[in-house]
């Protein structure tokens, strides 16, 4: 039973899907955003026939190379976690979470691994359009690899596209397209994919700097710069426009996490956008949730509502207005949610004793409720807050989730700063003369992983307490295994992960001091 | 029938010589796949990754049966 799940359990099993997803996510977005550098370099290389663009495209392909073939499969971990670790919550998404992922193996990935074949053996040995096609379509694979899992990760944030099925506990498909075209996730899509557009671009144009500081491979690093500075900064620009798409879903179908990653608590118009603040605790508390104020802030009058609603009067409510309701909002008190969230449970399990005792007219009355749409919308739609016993625990941590989103934006706008003076240094070709624009750049490498992290850890701590918004709490999701288990798992993975990050690095400076092939 | 088995020679062809004159990084790098999917499916998916549902329960129904007494239970 649930009472019998400890705090430590669901905390360990956290920390790891954590881990792991952090672990997978340093190699993911390199492979997402080098394959398209590699098709546009070996695009050149074809219409041109000039050979130089073929030997950078070989050595910037053996640095893809290095990188997809240590991340592959590292994804699968985190599907043995959810068999394990969040058996609950596995059943409870059914083939919601089964059919994308099942579209991911058998579409994506063969496309993926068998062209990635044709892109490494096939230099000399296939015709240059066909070893060209290859490569687009290496990188049309991974990205849609990408494309199944971020529509799986979105349902979680915004489940559409179901019925509940009370005989079997699961969730299942009623519309596909529902799932494909969650807008969560086709902001999510774009946004990933092109912040992996925009490391990948920062990890070129690293390493080329690199090249020009050693004064070593000063065509092959200036050349690839234009690439990659072209390309990243047209993706930062896009990272931007689906940032501000993302962050307007959210305000509408997470408008809890909107809240916490502006640290707004009182609602109001014309809100301004806090550009950058220090959050300090006003010693008032929303339970046992500290309450933050801003210090030392920055902020952009009027802006997040015109942001968020498109006009300056636009009401943006705070956390105490979605906590304890605002009826003239018309957004309801969570206190109401969880007395409609436990009716909707009671419904359930009256259908359960029904069914246990043969009553066949309860079992039909009850079990039309669940396709009945008055039913879904204004009662199971709130199930998972039937498991709270306080209002203030469905706010996240406001601290991770503020400082994490403006570090992560803030890091954005650096980063489009970085691509426009590559491209006028290179457009003056006094590149190397700005030799702390090329130290600027090789330190971006990690600070573009970071970017990236934190990205997710918005996303992911943003929702908490949440594992499928509004519908399933983290708590209830965990499976009832010993928290001991989780631990060591948790360090065996700690250990197997580093031990691939380290592998991966080593071989890859080794690559890099190597350069490419004369 | 010709033209296939040729097809599937060529191919085959195309690995073997692709795998035979791989560069140092290749061979090590399908060396570290080969260790690292060994650990993840013959050590972590036997000995520390069973599925706690199919593990505990022998059919569908009790695993629904079991979902449900999870979801109606107290928090």
């Amino acid at each position: 039973m649930l009472e019998n799940i400890d705090l430590s359990l669901v905390n360990w099993s956290r920390g790891q899907f954590a881990l792991t997803a952090i672990y997978h996510w340093l190699f993911v977005p390199l492979t997402l955003g080098l394959s398209f550098i590699l098709a546009f370099m070996e695009t050149i290389y074809v219409r041109t026939g000039d050979e130089k663009w073929k030997r950078i495209t070989k050595f910037w392909m053996t640095l893809f190379g290095i990188n997809f073939a240590i991340g592959v499969a590292t994804g699968i971990i985190l599907e043995f976690e959810f068999g394990t670790n969040w058996s609950n919550y596995s059943w409870f998404v059914g083939d919601i979470f089964g059919a994308p992922l099942a579209v991911e193996g058998i579409f994506a990935f063969f496309l993926e691994s068998t062209f990635v074949a044709v892109m490494f053996f096939g230099w000399n040995k296939v015709s240059r359009k066909f070893h060209l096609a290859s490569t687009w379509l290496v990188a049309v694979g991974a990205n849609l690899s990408a494309l199944w899992i971020l529509v799986a990760n979105s349902w979680m944030e915004n489940p559409v596209g179901m019925v509940f099925n009370p005989d079997t506990a699961r969730n299942e498909m009623s519309s596909f397209r529902d799932v494909v075209l969650n807008p969560v996730a086709i902001d999510k899509f774009t946004h990933t994919v092109t912040s992996g557009f925009v490391l990948a671009s920062l990890f070129v144009l690293g390493i080329s700097s690199w090249y020009l500081l050693r004064k070593r491979e000063q065509e092959m690093a200036t050349r690839s710069i234009l690439v990659a500075g072209i390309f990243g900064l047209v993706s930062s620009l896009a990272v931007a426009m689906t940032g501000d798409m993302s962050a307007r879903t959210i305000s509408k179908v997470q408008p809890v996490k909107f809240a916490a990653m502006e640290a707004l608590y009182e609602g109001r118009t014309e809100a301004p956008l806090t550009a950058i603040s220090i959050l300090s605790a006003s010693g008032e508390k929303m339970g046992e949730k500290k309450v933050y104020d801003h210090k030392l802030k920055i902020e952009v009058p009027n802006l997040l509502s015109i942001m968020t609603i498109g006009d300056k009067g636009g009401y943006v409510p705070g956390l105490k207005d979605l906590v304890n309701g605002n009826a003239e909002k018309g957004i309801l008190p969570v206190a109401e949610m969880m007395e409609r969230g436990k009716y909707a449970r009671q419904v359930l399990t009256d259908y359960k004793m029904a069914k246990e005792i043969g009553d066949s007219a309860s079992v039909a009355a009850l079990g039309a409720r669940f396709s009945d749409s008055e039913f879904t919308e204004n009662y199971f739609r709130y199930l998972g807050y039937s498991y709270f016993d306080h209002p203030w625990q469905v706010i996240p941590s406001v601290p991770v989730t503020y400082y994490s989103f403006r570090v992560m934006v803030g890091l954005g706008f650096l980063f489009i700063i970085i691509f426009i003076l590559a491209l006028f240094f290179h457009r003056n070709q006094v590149l190397e003369r700005h030799r702390w624009f090329l130290w600027l750049s090789l330190c971006a490498i990690p600070l573009a992983y970071l970017a990236s992290e934190l990205g997710w850890i918005v996303t992911e701590m943003g929702r908490q307490p949440w594992i499928i918004q509004n519908l399933m709490p983290v708590h209830v999701a965990v499976s009832n295994i010993s928290a001991g288990a989780v631990q060591t798992t948790f360090w065996l993975f700690a250990l197997l992960f580093t031990a691939l990050l380290i592998a991966e690095v080593s071989i890859m400076v080794r690559q890099i001091k190597n350069g490419p092939k004369h | 029938m010709k033209k296939i088995t040729a097809t599937i020679e060529s191919l085959f062809r195309f690995y073997i010589d692709g795998f035979r004159t791989m560069s140092w990084w290749g061979k090590k790098v399908w060396l570290i796949i080969f260790v690292k999917l060994g650990i993840m499916f013959l050590i972590l998916r036997i000995f520390f990754f069973p599925d706690f549902l199919k593990t505990n329960f022998s059919s569908d129904r009790e695993r629904s049966d079991y979902v449900i007494e999870q979801l109606t239970g107290n928090n």
